[in-house]
C-alpha cells in the first residue's frame, strides 16, 4: 500500500488539515444505513406506475385486477390520493389531476407488503389516456421560444450593456459559434428513496436528500402540518449531484400512501425511472459571438441560450450567466429564450448555468485565440476585468490570472506549439487545451447550537447533509479551531430536521453557509465559558447562533471562485475515439478547509467534465417523447479507465469578504471548464472545432 | 413479482430433462444478463435450471491441438488461460474487452454466447418490440438506433449481438457443442447467432431445451497470428460501436489463411467472407486489406444515424490486419 499522501500533523490540526472523514469506517464497511435501508416494523413498499403518454389527460384507471392480487393493499391514483396544499413546485403535486404533462409522470403508486407485490401489483394497473400531439424537440429557432424574466438562481433573463451589435460589425476579428449540450443526468450512486410513518399525527420520513429543513418545510406545506409535526432525516446520503436538492417525488408519496393505508411505507425510485422524475440539466443551443480587436482585447460579447423546460414548471438553465463576470468588454448582451415542452423537467445538476454556459464561452475564446494566434492562456490574460463587467462591483478576490499562470507551470503548457494536427503517435493525434471556471459564491443563513459538556466534551447540532463531501468532518474541523480543542472532544450531529435548521448541500453553498453559523455558535460558547467560573453544571452549557442578519447583507462585492483546467487528449484517427491522457485543475476557491476532502471533490467535479465532455449525453426519443438513455448501461459515465490522470491544485487565497472561514465553496467549480479543456484539446489535436457534446467516436471520425 | 420455479441440475441429462417440453424454461449461468432482464421483464421464465454447478467448467487440450472450453468456464478465467492467451490471443483479447472485471467473474461461456441484444427497445417493456413481442413493431428503426446494425437487418429488427467473445469465436472457426431432448450436436460458431430476418424473437438456432456444454477451437497453426480490436464510447465497460476479431497467416508476404469477424455491426458476429476472398492469395499490403474491408462492407445498409460504423468497420480492419502482417513480416 502507497503512504498516505496526506500525512496529518499533531493537534491543534489548523483548518485545511487533511482530516479523513468521521463516518468513514461507516461506510466502508457497509454499517452506514440511507434512506431506503431504514424498515420500521409493519412497513409497506410503494411502486410508482409511470405514465407511457407524453401528453394526455387519463380517462380510467383500473385497479380492481391490482387490489386482488395477494399482499397489495392499496392502489394510489388521481382518484383518491390525499388531497394536497397547493405547492410551488408543481412537480410535488404528484396524483392530484388527471393531467399528464410527460411520458414518465407518476399516474398511480401501487402498495404491498412486499417489494415484489407492490411491482406485481404497479404492473396491473391498467390506465388509458386521451391523448395529444407531443413535442420533446429543442431547436433555436423554435417558434414558441420567448424571453424569460429570470433564469435559474434570480438572475435577469437579459442583461445589455452598451451596444452589441456596432462593436460587433466594427471589430476586426470576431467569432460566431453555436455549441450544444445534450441533457444530462445526475444519476447518483444513490436512487432516491423516501422511507415515511406516522405516528399519531407526526409524518417522520427517512429521506436521501440534500437538504432536510427543505424536506420538511415542503412535506408540512403540502400536507397542511406544522414544521413541528414532521421531522425528515438525511444521514447518510449517497450523491445527489442537484437532483436532490429540494423533495422529489418519491418522498410525497411514500408520506401519502403511508397516510392513506396507516402503516409506513417505502419508496425507492429504479435507475430506470429516475431520469423523468427527478430533473436533468436542460439541453442548450448555445450562439457566442465575440468581437476583438487585433491585440486580442474583446469589445463585443454576446451569449444567447435557448432551452427547454417542461409544462409543468418553468426552469431555465442559467448558461449565459458566466459570460457576465468573466471577461472585460464594453459592449455585451447575454439572453435566455426558453421553451416550454412536453419533456420531464428539468432541475439542477452540478454547477447549472456555469457547467454549460463556460462549456460554449471557454470554446469561443479558444476559436479567438487560434484566430488570433495568441495564447489561449495570454488571449485570458489581456481580458482580465478591473471590477465585474456586469455589475462594475469590485471582486472580494479573483485570481484566475494566477491559476492560469499556476496552472500552466505545473502542467507544462508551454513551450506549446499552437499548430493543430501536428503531435502523431501511430494512429494518435495529440493535444493540449487550457479553458477557466468560475462559480458564484453563495452564503444562506442557518442556525446551529454549541454545547459544552461538563465532561470536556463539546456537541455541535446543525442540519447539515453529508452527501458524500465531508460535511461531518469539515464542520468539526471549523468548530475545533473556534473551541481551541481537538477534533475527537467534539461530537456533531447534522442530517435531522429536529435539529437547528439549515441550507441544504447545494449551490456550494453548504460548508460557507453552516461553517459560519458553526463558528458563530463556538465562538460565543468560548466567550461564554469564559464568563463561566467553577465547574459547569451537569446539563452543561449550551449556545444558540443563526447566521439570518449577517448573510441577509447585500455584499458590496462580487465574489467568486476562480479556476483554470489543462487538458492533453489523445484522438485515434482510426476511430474517432478521444481519450483524455492527462488532466489539471488549478482553483483559487478561499480558505481550502480540508485538503483530503476539497481534492476529492475537485477531481470528481472534473471528472463529471470529462463525463459531459466525451460521453454523456441523453436524448428525446420523438416518438415516445422520453429519455431514450435512462440507465448506467446506456448513459455512460466515466469508468476508471477513462481518467487516468488527474490532480487539482489550489492557490492560497486570503478573503476577508466571505465569512470567518475565509472559504468559498468547491462542489461545483471542478466540473465547470473542464469539458471546455478537453473540447480545445481535441481541437489542438486534429484540427477540427466539435461544437456539439459529447465528442464520441460518430461525430469525430467523420471530421478525421 | 412473477414467480418462477428453481432446480439445480446435477448432470446434463438432469438439466436436459428438466427444460424439455418447457418453453418458458432457461438455464441459469452466470445470470449477468438473464437475471437484469428478469428485473427489467423482458425475461419472464416459469423456471430457471441452474446448470452452474454442471462439470462443464474445464478448458481441456483435444488430441488435435485443439482446446475444449466448458460452458460453464468463467469469462475471466477463460481470459487468463494460458493456452488462449499464447494460441487464441483475438480470444483473451475479446473478453478482456467485454464488461467489467466483475461481471467477467461470473458471466459463463455458454451465456455469453446467449447474452441478448442491448437495443433500448427491447429492454424497455413499455415499448413495442418484434423481438420482444413479435409483431408490434421496430421503433428503433426510426429511434435512438446509433448502436444498431449497419448489415443483415430487416424491416423487423435493427439489433445487434453485444458480445465480443462470439466475434473471436467466429474468427476462429470455433464449434458451438449443444446438448438437447434430440441429442448432441455442434454449430459452427460463426453460424450459431442468426439474422433477425421476419423472426426476429429467435437470436441464434439453438433450439428449445438444448444447452450449450462447450466451444471447441480448431488447432492454431504456428504461423497464425490473431487480434481483437474495440472501438467503443469510453475506455471500459461499454459495448462495442464496432469490433474486429482477425486470423491472418502470412507467409512470403502472402496471405495464406484470414478470417475476419465484425461486432456492432449485425445481429450476429458478421462473418466476413467476401473480405476473406479478397485476402486469400494477395499480398499482405495495406491495399489488399482496405479492398477487402470494402469487398465485405459494400452490403452496409445503415440506418439515418449509424453511417460512422461503415467507415469505423473498415479503418478497424485495416489497422488490424496490417499490425498482424507486420508482426509476422517482423518475426
Amino acid at each position: 500500500m502507497s503512504p498516505d499522501p496526506f500525512p496529518l500533523g499533531p493537534h491543534p490540526h489548523p483548518l485545511g488539515a487533511p482530516l479523513v472523514r468521521r463516518e468513514g469506517r461507516e461506510k466502508v464497511t457497509g454499517t452506514a444505513r440511507y434512506a431506503a435501508e431504514h424498515t420500521p416494523p409493519g412497513c409497506a413498499y410503494g411502486w410508482p406506475v409511470p405514465a407511457t403518454v407524453a401528453r394526455g389527460r387519463i380517462t380510467a384507471v383500473e385497479t380492481d385486477e391490482a387490489l386482488a392480487l395477494p399482499g397489495v393493499c392499496a392502489v394510489l391514483t388521481h382518484e383518491n390520493a390525499p388531497r394536497l396544499a397547493a405547492t410551488d413546485d408543481p412537480t410535488l403535486s404528484v396524483l392530484q389531476e388527471d393531467r399528464v404533462p410527460h411520458r414518465g409522470w407518476y399516474v398511480a403508486l401501487a402498495v404491498a407488503d412486499s417489494l415484489e407485490a407492490a411491482r406485481a401489483a404497479a404492473e396491473a394497473v391498467r390506465v388509458t389516456y386521451e391523448t395529444g400531439e407531443h413535442d420533446v424537440g429543442l431547436s433555436a429557432d423554435h417558434p414558441r421560444l420567448y424571453e424569460p424574466e429570470t433564469a435559474n438562481g434570480g438572475y435577469p433573463g437579459t442583461r445589455e450593456r452598451g451596444d452589441f451589435e456596432g462593436a460587433f460589425a466594427a471589430a476586426p476579428v470576431t467569432v460566431d459559434a453555436t455549441y450544444t449540450v445534450p441533457p444530462l443526468h445526475n444519476h447518483p450512486m444513490e436512487p432516491h428513496a423516501s422511507t415515511a410513518r406516522w405516528t399519531d399525527g407526526h409524518l417522520t420520513v427517512h429521506d436521501s436528500s440534500q437538504g432536510s429543513t427543505r424536506v420538511c418545510e415542503d412535506l408540512a406545506a403540502l400536507f397542511k402540518l406544522d414544521k413541528d409535526e414532521v421531522t425528515v432525516v438525511s444521514e447518510h446520503v449517497g450523491g445527489g449531484f442537484g437532483s436532490k436538492g429540494t423533495p422529489r417525488p418519491q418522498a410525497v408519496l411514500a408520506a401519502m400512501a403511508a397516510r392513506h393505508i396507516g402503516r409506513p411505507v417505502k419508496v425507492s425510485l429504479p435507475r430506470r425511472e429516475m431520469p423523468a422524475v427527478v430533473g436533468h440539466r436542460a439541453p442548450t443551443v448555445q450562439r457566442v459571438r465575440l468581437g476583438a480587436r487585433d491585440d486580442g482585447v474583446i469589445t463585443a460579447l454576446s451569449h444567447e441560450i435557448a432551452t427547454h423546460t417542461s409544462t409543468v414548471k418553468e426552469f431555465v438553465e442559467q448558461a449565459a450567466v458566466p459570460a457576465r463576470i468573466m471577461y472585460t468588454s464594453p459592449n455585451s448582451r447575454t439572453v435566455h429564450r426558453v421553451v416550454p415542452l412536453d419533456v420531464p423537467s428539468p432541475s439542477w445538476m452540478r454547477a447549472p448555468g456555469e457547467a454549460p454556459g463556460m462549456y460554449a464561452l471557454e470554446s469561443a475564446v479558444d476559436e479567438l485565440a487560434v484566430l488570433l494566434d495568441i495564447d489561449p492562456v495570454e488571449l485570458r490574460m489581456r481580458n482580465e476585468p478591473d471590477t465585474e463587467p456586469d455589475s462594475d462591483r469590485p471582486f472580494s478576490s479573483r485570481h484566475l490570472v494566477d491559476c492560469l499562470r499556476e496552472g500552466a507551470e505545473r502542467f507544462g503548457w508551454l513551450p506549446r506549439d499552437p499548430r493543430p494536427a501536428v503531435r502523431r503517435q501511430g494512429d494518435l493525434l495529440l493535444g493540449t487545451g487550457v479553458a477557466a471556471a468560475t462559480y458564484p459564491v453563495l452564503i444562506v443563513g442557518s442556525d446551529a447550537e454549541a454545547h459544552a459538556d461538563a465532561d470536556g466534551s463539546y456537541r455541535i447540532r446543525v442540519n447539515a447533509t453529508d452527501i458524500g463531501t465531508g460535511a461531518r468532518t469539515v464542520l468539526v474541523q471549523i468548530a475545533a479551531a473556534a473551541l481551541n480543542v481537538p477534533e475527537d472532544r467534539i461530537r456533531i450531529e447534522i442530517g435531522s430536521s429536529d435539529l437547528p435548521p439549515a441550507f441544504l448541500a447545494g449551490g456550494s453553498a453548504g460548508t460557507g453557509s453552516w461553517g459560519w453559523v458553526v463558528h458563530k455558535a463556538c465562538t460565543q460558547l468560548v466567550a461564554r465559558l469564559r464568563e463561566h467560573h467553577g465547574p459547569l453544571p451537569a446539563e452543561g452549557l449550551t449556545v444558540a447562533a443563526d447566521t439570518r442578519k449577517e448573510t441577509a447583507e447585500q455584499s458590496p462585492y462580487s465574489r467568486h471562485s476562480f479556476g483554470a483546467t489543462f487538458a492533453e487528449v489523445q484522438v485515434d484517427t482510426a476511430t474517432g475515439e478521444v481519450r483524455v491522457r492527462r488532466m489539471l485543475g488549478v482553483y483559487a476557491a478561499g480558505r481550502i478547509l480540508n485538503s483530503r476532502t476539497a481534492r476529492s471533490q475537485f477531481i470528481g467535479g472534473m471528472t463529471m467534465g470529462l463525463g459531459m465532455a466525451l460521453m454523456e449525453g441523453s436524448g428525446l426519443d420523438p416518438a415516445f417523447g422520453d429519455f431514450a438513455e435512462c440507465d448506467l448501461a446506456s448513459y455512460h459515465v466515466p469508468a476508471c479507465a477513462d481518467v487516468p490522470l488527474i490532480e487539482a491544485y489550489w492557490l492560497d487565497e486570503e478573503d476577508p469578504h466571505l465569512n470567518p472561514m475565509g472559504s468559498k465553496g468547491i462542489g461545483e467549480i471542478g466540473i465547470v471548464g473542464t469539458a471546455a479543456a478537453i473540447g480545445n484539446a481535441v481541437r489542438h489535436a486534429t484540427g477540427v472545432r466539435l461544437r456539439d457534446l459529447p465528442l464520441t467516436p460518430d461525430k469525430v471520425l467523420r471530421h478525421l | 413479482m412473477k414467480p418462477f420455479g428453481y432446480v439445480r441440475a446435477a448432470s446434463i441429462g438432469e438439466a436436459v430433462r428438466a427444460a424439455a417440453g418447457q418453453p418458458e424454461a432457461r438455464f441459469l449461468g452466470g445470470g449477468t444478463n438473464l437475471v437484469d432482464l428478469m428485473k427489467l421483464g423482458v425475461e419472464t421464465p416459469q423456471l430457471l435450471i441452474d446448470v452452474t454447478r454442471l462439470p462443464l467448467d474445464r478448458i481441456e487440450e483435444l488430441p488435435d491441438g485443439g482446446l475444449r472450453i466448458g460452458a460453464m468456464v468463467r469469462n475471466s478465467e477463460l481470459a487468463a488461460a494460458a493456452p488462449v492467451r499464447d494460441r487464441y490471443p483475438v480470444l483473451s483479447q475479446a473478453l478482456l474487452a467485454g464488461a467489467s472485471g466483475q461481471l467477467r467473474n461470473t458471466a459463463t461461456t455458454g451465456g455469453n454466447l446467449l447474452q441478448r441484444t442491448r437495443c433500448l427497445y427491447f429492454q424497455d417493456t413499455s415499448k413495442p418490440c418484434n423481438k420482444r413481442e413479435p409483431g408490434t413493431g421496430c421503433p428503433a428503426r426510426d429511434g435512438a438506433h446509433r448502436d444498431l446494425a449497419v448489415l443483415g437487418h430487416s424491416e423487423h429488427c435493427v439489433a445487434t449481438q453485444p458480445s465480443d467473445m462470439a466475434v473471436a469465436l467466429a474468427a476462429l472457426d470455433a464449434t458451438v457443442h449443444l446438448h438437447g431432448p434430440d441429442g448432441e450436436r455442434t454449430v459452427a460458431a460463426a453460424e450459431f447467432h442468426r439474422l433477425p430476418g421476419d423472426k426476429p424473437e429467435q437470436d441464434s438456432v439453438i433450439g428449445a431445451g438444448e444447452l450449450v456444454t462447450s466451444v471447441q477451437l480448431p488447432p492454431a497453426s504456428p504461423g497464425m497470428r490473431s487480434r481483437y480490436r474495440k472501438a467503443r464510447d469510453r475506455a471500459s465497460f461499454a459495448f462495442a460501436l464496432v469490433s474486429v476479431g482477425a486470423v491472418l497467416e502470412v507467409r512470403d508476404g502472402v496471405v495464406r489463411h484470414a478470417a475476419l469477424a465484425f461486432g456492432g455491426l449485425a445481429h450476429r458476429p458478421w462473418r466476413a467472407r467476401a473480405a476473406e476472398k479478397v485476402l486469400y492469395g494477395a499480398p499482405a499490403t495495406e491495399d489488399t486489406f482496405a479492398r477487402a474491408a470494402d469487398a465485405e462492407l459494400a452490403a452496409a445498409r445503415p440506418l439515418r444515424d449509424n453511417g460512422f460504423k461503415v467507415p469505423l468497420a473498415r479503418n478497424l480492419a485495416v489497422g488490424v490486419l496490417a499490425d498482424l502482417a507486420d508482426r509476422a513480416a517482423r518475426s
